[in-house]
């Protein structure tokens, strides 16, 4: 039997470990190389990891990302010229979910940006963080600082119990809705104060928090979440299965630098007044596109029977030519049923459309759909 | 008798006839497993082509056929509920039988006891 391992199985020369490493190992956790990390893919297994997640709430370990703080004069400004966010609109506390573009519009990485007191708080995606740095500081004026929180630690509680369990430590974080975050302080058993930067929002489509933290204080704070009945850690497995049930594109496989907002479904980053004004990379041809309409766009798939088609699989025409290619694909444990995104013809990016697979030299059928594949369950204001 | 080979498979011969899965080592290494594809009846398989799929929540892996012969039966409980793989790999969740095209090419392959020790130093 051979194993084809389909984690992001870059042959790292060296790899790193994160500061949950051994409490990942000590329950039970499956390292693999990932974004140049040993990081968890699974404890208990993907499936019932996932269906925990969507039912209670489960505990992410993404410290892999890099969390970068930006400060300076003329920030707004500057990094508008990077990204289509409405940077100059976003409110204190505020999260807006935006794309660092190259000059001809392709997507060089997809993030996070929140409004702090202070500067701007931005999450990147790891695999391609150093890059986003090195791209950041050839752009941005040089009185604007780049923090990299490399020592800070990252997770994600995510589920429909986050809420009751995240609020039992700390208390106020019902308060947060989806988007926005605030900072909170955590004191230890041991007495120790833990600062807390704790935003509502996620990867999964669930209702959910993501916490930032110095990786000094990230075992005794998962040690804490972790004695909450509702919360189980979760590995990257699940990530996966959930974040493509939940309609989230993940940068290097489903988005690129050869794709671009309006071909990757993610027209509501471009933000009205930046749509308006330009002044982001690729403006031109973003608008052309969006006004003729993509060469091909990403869409979902219910695929036929219960064979999985995954990235990499072709979508072809009558004839069998490749017209587009599947970017994400597995089963998914809460359709119970394969899915998929895939890049298509423009004029087949219709739901109800079914559409031809080809993978290892086998034909699939699917349907294209509307995603999500399953509801999203934010908190939203006024909600 | 049971034979066991360096890709976890496992082969239990009765006369002619000989079963084939994959292991329980190689279940939990899996993981959840979603789909499997088993060959179908009166194909002639080499030792070692791809003979079945089978696919886990994150991967796809070919199952190879651990001696050559003829395929007799795939085993179609796995079409709805490929779960019997991780339930009972070594039993219920077997992928196919055939008849054995040259039984000398069992002594190739490993016992039970030697198969142990090979899964133990990985």
């Amino acid at each position: 039997m051979s194993h084809d391992p389909i984690e992001d199985g870059e042959e790292a020369l060296e790899l790193l470990q994160l500061p949950l490493d051994s409490w990942h190992r000590a329950r039970g956790g499956r390292m693999v190389p990932f974004a140049g990390y040993e990081m968890p893919v699974q404890y208990e297994g993907i499936m019932a990891e996932h269906l925990w997640t969507r039912e209670h709430a489960g505990l992410f370990d993404v410290s892999h990302m890099g969390q970068l703080v930006l400060d300076g004069p003329g920030l707004d400004d500057a990094l508008e010229a990077l990204i289509p966010a409405d940077i100059k609109g976003l409110k204190e506390n505020a999260q807006s979910y935006s794309l660092l573009l190259a000059e001809n519009g392709g997507i060089l990485d997809d993030l996070m940006v929140t409004r702090w007191a202070q500067g701007l708080y931005m999450v990147v995606n790891g695999a391609v963080k150093y890059d986003d740095i090195a791209h950041l500081r050839e752009h941005l004026p040089d009185e604007i600082t780049i923090n990299h929180l490399d020592e800070h630690a990252l997770l994600a509680l995510q589920g429909p119990k986050a809420a009751e369990a995240l609020g039992r430590l700390v208390p106020g974080v019902s308060s947060l809705v989806f988007m926005t975050g605030a900072g909170f302080d955590w004191r230890s058993d041991a007495g120790e104060h833990v600062p807390l930067w704790i935003s509502r929002s996620g990867y999964t489509g669930e209702d959910g928090f993501e916490i930032s933290l110095p990786g000094r204080g990230v075992e005794a704070f998962a040690d804490a979440l972790t004695a909450q009945p509702e919360v189980k850690p979760i590995g990257l497995g699940a990530r996966d299965s959930l974040r493509l049930e939940a309609d989230l594109p993940l940068y290097g496989h489903d988005l690129d630098t050869e794709t671009t907002p309006v071909s990757a479904a993610l027209g509501f980053a471009l933000k009205k007044r930046r749509r308006e004004e330009g002044g982001f990379p690729g403006h031109a041809r973003i608008m052309l596109e969006r006004e003729q309409g993509p060469i091909v766009k990403r869409v979902g798939l219910i695929v036929e029977g219960r064979q999985p088609v995954r990235e990499g699989a072709a979508v072809v025409d009558a004839e069998g030519s490749e017209v587009g290619k599947v970017t994400s694909g597995g089963f998914a444990p809460s359709v119970q049923k394969p899915i998929a995104m895939a890049y298509v013809p423009t004029a087949l990016a219709v739901p109800g459309t079914r559409i031809t697979l080809a993978q290892r030299g086998k034909v699939h059928h699917a349907e294209v759909v509307q995603m999500p594949f399953v509801p999203h369950r934010y908190v939203r204001k006024g909600s | 008798m049971r034979y066991f080979t360096e890709d976890h498979e496992w082969i239990q011969v009765d006369g002619d006839v000989a079963t084939v899965g994959i292991t329980d080592y190689a279940q939990g290494q899996l993981g959840d497993i979603v789909f499997v594809e088993t060959p179908e009846e009166g194909k002639t398989v080499s030792k070692g082509d791809d003979a079945a799929v089978v696919e886990s929540v994150k991967a796809a892996s070919d199952v190879y056929a651990p001696v050559a012969g003829t395929v007799i039966e795939g085993n179609a409980a796995l079409a709805d509920n490929p779960a019997l793989v991780n339930e009972d790999p070594e039993g219920e969740g077997w992928f196919f039988k055939l008849t054995l095209a040259d039984a000398g090419e069992l002594d190739s392959l490993m016992d039970e006891a030697a198969y142990q020790d090979f899964v133990s130093k990985l």
